[in-house]
């Protein structure tokens, strides 16, 4: 078993584990192997409008929640994995790792001769403290809980780690791709995040929050196939219009979200590149299970076929998505069931299912707020046009975007919500879908699902594996208490003087957040 | 002469117990918000044991009235304390964008102020002419417009041609004249906002007085009817009009957050709202009593010139 | 020169009114009248998605539709209806308030006068879009709250300024002779006051009408505003401005209604204000 799930920095050889299917298949293999018409050059200064930026942010990577700490982040940290640009997990600072005991054991190697900015050593000890600052009883990190199976950790060695589970989970790596575990130096035993120091290919010169970063290339990086500008500045832009037009009269050369509603005519503008990436990113509009009328299955049926998914595609997405099913499991994950039946706008069959609830007439109240995402007011907007031919008066509760988590996310019975890319199937279902889940927004129990997900985390066989996640799509697709209309893409926009490779990773905006590293100015 | 200072002595004490009252207002509304610092930062990623122990690790836990005495408290001995979010010196916060506020504010006060008084006068002289009409329509129509769409027209026309940069992120080691160039965009687009309001005025104090007995006399000794405005009206009409320069002042120091995020211009605005967003009570109490404290002076300043100017007010009877 | 300003005489003085005073009176007519009339006018409904998104100018959709593919041209419609309500709601309420104790203020003096004094210059002083941040994100943004929360905001300038004029009036020996005779305050108030304090609240309220929009519109740049689907000149503005960027002048079209309402409006102010003022040319 253990040669199994063992897994090397070697790119020759193919993961087994926790892999997104590439998108396509074609995009070259690794990176930056492969034929290309144009290497990389070095030098440049880059300027980046991010948006999220906050006076509040801090460096404390268990507070990281934004694009803006995310891409300054991942420009001076690195993770023990990361996700390539085919969206495959590959191991970063780790050489390899490898699960047994029913993957409920898991051994991590580091690469050796890693050292931080300022010369330490990457040793085990960093990796145990920055695990630890997210674990340890007091923890304040939005990370905590991903992490709440790790029972114990034992430093083997100077470069090696064993973590113990409390039960088997084949997907256990994927964790250590997420954007908050970026490793820490440790003194004395505990994670050191305020002096803004990490092992990546920039180092952090100047962090004013909410208003810009300075990074300048690390000389001793690590990866010589990496980090090809001299000097970045990330500038924090929160308003659209303004990132767009920063870049427009060349003011910064690369913007994060570009404004959907425009984005037609910035296409069309000589000397910008709009690009996107397809990743997990969705939206919902998740009931409170438990709640009548929600707790009908029907009527949660009524609200499904009464979504025209298409119509939202066009108009909140400007094309840049694809459709959802009702289930969080997108396209470019692995064990996405493509066999399943698309749901479709079905006004006659929604209404069906609406009198089959026992309700001729309803008015629902659907929760949503504007700085969840673009457009999304007038994705709920639309859905209540579509609703109207049903029977249901969906009244539109627009709250303010700030203390939307706290005072009406999981607390309103219907409200809009969206979840950023996992690594893995398991990761999303066992988030938000899992009965025990913290973030469970649709306060759906099922121990029926409850035991395939469980099940499916230490199934080897590979077909029965991609079996029970085609029976927990199901389900949640046909019992569940969420609308899923829309998987969205990351739509974003640069300089023609800023090249990129061909495959790009959908897990965050920009190359899943490692663009600073990954992109170049062309020679 | 000496009931000016005493006016102004006690015009300060009066102001400190403003100030005093408007931190227990804005430490209230904080309490009243939805979530606290704790949850605004964890965001959806918050679950029930990660905000407890966000909340004991700041003492959020502790009753209000005990932490708005502690806050005060600090405030007493001249310290802000630090911010609770990014723990850093809430002084250190500040220092930098109060700065960057109050150039922009000088910069654009230096445009609209002369600007607006001189189109004002002129109206007035020449009231019911084109020209006066063009005046009025075009401030009218410039005050009508949302600043931040302002900012949008300013940037596609004087921005996308290449004259002016379309994003003001000063920094503290730009030279003067990088800076004055850097924010003008949010200079101008400010100038527009407010200068419609003050020409507006000065233009109906000065017409409100022409119709007085002792402007008529001077009319009727001969006086040409721009000395009449300058030498007789203007004088009279000060106090109204410096009452609306300082009503201006103090918006362009406290409310042209919007302007800050159009051209991402590093100022107090953008960093009180993203306190309030994150509950960051400290920070939004310091932000806020700056703004209070610029409030009162420029009033204070505004009564005072508008005393000098009026003689029977400083020798009251 | 007291009661110069009030409706009736205005109406009488309509004839000898200026250009721009007409201008602006059939502004603020053709507002009322499609305020009024928007259900009969407009083309399509106000939430009703007729088209793609975009369309451009045609005879069917004479401004075209917009990002949801609504009928701009019946948006505007409904939005006369729903913004100048709202504004007009506002101000009226800022003004009832604000006037009404301001001069209270004035009139009785003493302690009345220094409570509201110190409560509003307290209010002034914190800055007002934070302020209506604050209250609008603890009673939530209903189109009441909305109205509710601007309109005690702005009441505390029309307070003070009404205070202020209020001031020079009551040392005033008529307002002396009044009282002897034993007058109400209430009396005094409507029969004295307000005519002689008219004529620069009028200038006010002018300027304030159309901040009110502006409120609005700033609001909705932060995520707060009118609730949708409700069409609403401010947040079209709002929602539609990035095309500015792109030489497209979709968003001009809810700004110049916006604009022209408040050209029309401040003529018409400016005409009472210079009838008030007693100037002959």
């Amino acid at each position: 078993m253990a040669r199994h799930m063992k897994h090397h920095a070697d790119p020759t050889r193919r993961a087994l584990l926790g892999s997104m299917a590439a998108a396509g298949g074609l995009a070259a293999l690794g990176w930056p192997g492969g034929a290309r018409a144009a290497a990389p050059s070095r030098g440049g200064h880059v300027r980046y409008g991010v948006r999220g930026g906050s006076t509040t942010d801090s460096l404390d990577p268990g507070t990281y929640s934004h694009a803006f700490v995310r891409t300054m982040g991942y420009a001076f940290c690195n993770t023990l994995v990361e996700i390539d640009g085919n969206n495959r997990l590959q191991p970063e600072l780790l050489e390899f790792w490898e699960g047994s005991k029913g993957a409920a054991s898991w051994v991590f190697r580091l690469r050796p001769g890693i050292t931080f900015h300022d010369g330490k050593a990457l040793t085990a000890d960093d990796v145990i403290a920055t695990v630890q600052h997210h674990v340890r009883p007091g923890s304040t990190s939005g990370a905590r809980a991903l992490m709440t199976a790790i029972k114990g950790m034992e430093r083997l060695d100077d470069l090696t780690v064993r973590f113990t589970l409390e039960a088997g989970n084949a997907d256990f790596p994927a964790i250590f791709s997420d954007y908050r575990m970026m490793v820490m130096p440790a003194r004395d035993g505990v994670a050191d995040f305020a002096s803004g120091i990490g092992t990546g290919g920039y180092v952090l010169k100047n962090f004013e929050p909410g208003v810009r970063a300075s990074l300048e290339r690390n000389p001793n990086y690590w990866r010589a196939d990496r980090a090809f500008f001299d000097s970045v500045d990330i500038l924090a832009m929160s308003d659209a219009t303004s990132r767009q037009n920063a870049l427009l009269t060349g003011a910064i050369d690369v913007m994060d979200q570009a404004d959907l509603k425009t984005v037609h005519m910035l296409k069309r503008k000589s000397g910008i590149e709009v690009a996107s990436t397809t990743g997990g990113l969705h939206y919902t509009y998740a009931m409170n299970a438990e709640l009548a009328p929600y707790d009908n299955m029907d009527l949660r049926l009524a609200l499904k076929y009464g979504v025209d998914r298409e119509a939202l595609l066009q108009k909140v997405l400007r094309g840049y998505g694809s459709l959802g099913n009702d289930h969080p499991v997108a396209p470019t994950m692995a064990y996405y069931a493509a066999d399943i039946e698309q749901r479709a706008y079905d006004p006659d069959r929604a209404r069906h299912h609406l009198k089959k609830a026992g309700l001729d007439n309803v008015s629902l109240s659907l929760s949503v707020t504007d700085g969840l995402y673009q457009g999304a007011v007038d994705g709920v907007t639309l859905y209540r046009e579509q609703l109207a031919p049903v029977g249901i008066d969906l009244e539109i509760a627009r709250v303010p975007t700030d203390g939307f988590w706290t005072d009406t996310w999981m607390k309103k019975p219907f409200v809009a919500g969206i979840w950023g890319t996992r690594a893995t199937a398991d990761m999303i279902l066992s988030a938000a879908y899992e009965s025990t889940a913290a973030w469970n927004e649709s306060f759906w129990r099922e121990p029926r699902f409850d035991a395939l997900l469980k099940a499916a985390r230490t199934e080897l066989d590979e077909s029965r594996r991609a079996e029970l996640y085609r029976d927990m799509q199901v389900m949640i697709r046909d019992e569940g208490a969420a609308v899923i209309p829309l998987f969205a893409d990351n739509v974003f926009a640069l300089s023609d003087r800023i090249g990129h490779p061909e495959a790009m990773s959908g897990a965050w905006e920009l190359d899943g957040g490692r663009s600073i590293e990954r992109w170049w100015i062309k020679a | 002469m000496k009931t000016l200072w005493l006016m102004i002595l006690g015009r300060l004490g009066l102001g400190l117990a403003t100030l005093l009252a408007i931190s227990v207002i804005i430490f209230s509304a904080i309490e009243m918000l939805p979530g606290d610092l704790a949850q605004e930062i964890l965001g959806q990623s918050a679950t029930p044991e990660t905000v407890a122990a966000f909340r004991s690790e700041l003492g959020l836990d502790r009753p209000a009235l005990e932490r708005y005495l502690d806050w005060a408290g600090g405030i007493a001995t001249g310290d802000f304390g630090t911010s609770m979010a990014s723990r850093r010196p809430i002084s250190e916060l500040i220092a930098a964008r109060i700065s960057n506020t109050l150039f922009l504010a000088l910069y654009a006060a230096a445009i609209s102020v002369p600007l607006a008084l001189v189109l004002g006068l002129l109206a007035a002289l020449y009231r019911n002419s084109v020209f006066d009409r063009l005046a009025n329509v075009t401030a009218l129509s410039s005050v009508s417009l949302p600043e931040f769409f302002l900012g949008y027209i300013l940037i596609f026309v004087l921005a996308q041609s290449g004259l002016f940069p379309a994003v003001a992120d000063v920094t503290a080691e730009m030279p003067l004249g990088d800076r004055l160039y850097a924010a003008f965009l949010p200079a101008l687009t400010l100038t527009l906002v407010v200068t419609a309001h003050m020409m507006r005025m000065t233009r109906a104090a000065i017409i409100n007085l022409l119709a007085s007995p002792y402007i008529e006399m001077a009319r009727l000794k001969g006086v040409p009817r721009g000395r009449v405005i300058l030498c007789h009206a203007l004088p009279n009409a000060l106090a109204p009009i410096i009452n609306v320069v300082a009503v201006n002042m103090a918006y362009l120091v406290t409310g042209v957050v919007v302007v800050e995020v159009v051209f991402v211009y590093p100022g107090l605005g953008q960093l009180l709202v993203d306190s309030v967003a994150k509950r960051d009570v400290s920070v939004v109490q310091a932000a806020s009593l700056i703004f209070a404290a610029a409030y009162v002076l420029l009033n204070l300043a505004a009564d005072v010139l508008a005393t000098v100017s009026n003689p029977r007010l400083v020798h009251a009877r | 020169m007291t009661a110069s300003i009030l409706p009736l005489s205005a109406a009488r003085g309509l004839r000898s009114a200026p250009f721009t005073a007409r201008f602006g009176m059939a502004v603020i007519a053709l507002y009322v009248a499609v305020a009024l009339c928007a259900p009969l006018i407009a083309p399509y409904g106000e939430t009703e998605i007729v088209d793609a998104e975009f369309m451009p100018w045609s005879a069917e959709y004479l401004l075209g539709t917009d990002n949801l593919g609504r009928d701009m041209l019946s948006r505007i419609i409904y939005g006369a209806r729903n913004t100048v309500g709202i504004a007009v709601a506002t101000t009226v309420l800022a003004f009832l308030a604000g006037a009404a104790l301001g001069i209270l203020a004035a009139l009785r003096g003493g302690w009345v006068d220094q409570l509201l004094s110190r409560l509003v210059d307290v209010l002034m002083a914190i800055p007002s879009l934070i302020f209506k941040l604050l209250l609008l994100t603890i009673f939530g943004t209903s189109v009441l709250s909305v109205v509710l929360i601007i309109a005690l905001v702005d009441s505390t300038r029309v307070f003070r300024l009404a205070r202020a004029v209020s001031m020079n009036i009551v040392v005033m020996d008529y307002i002396e002779a009044a009282r002897l005779r034993g007058d109400g305050t209430w009396r005094l108030i409507t029969r004295e006051i307000l005519p002689n304090a008219a004529a620069p609240l009028a200038a006010e309220f002018g300027l304030r009408f159309c901040f009110v929009f502006l409120a609005i519109s700033a609001l909705s740049f932060l995520g707060l505003g009118i609730q949708p689907p409700t069409a609403d000149w401010g947040s079209m503005v709002r929602d539609n401005a990035s095309l500015i960027s792109f030489g497209d002048i979709t968003p001009l079209i809810p700004a110049t209604a916006i604009a022209l309402l408040t050209i029309g409006v401040n003529f018409v102010v400016d005409w009472m204000l210079h009838r008030a003022s007693g100037l002959k040319d």
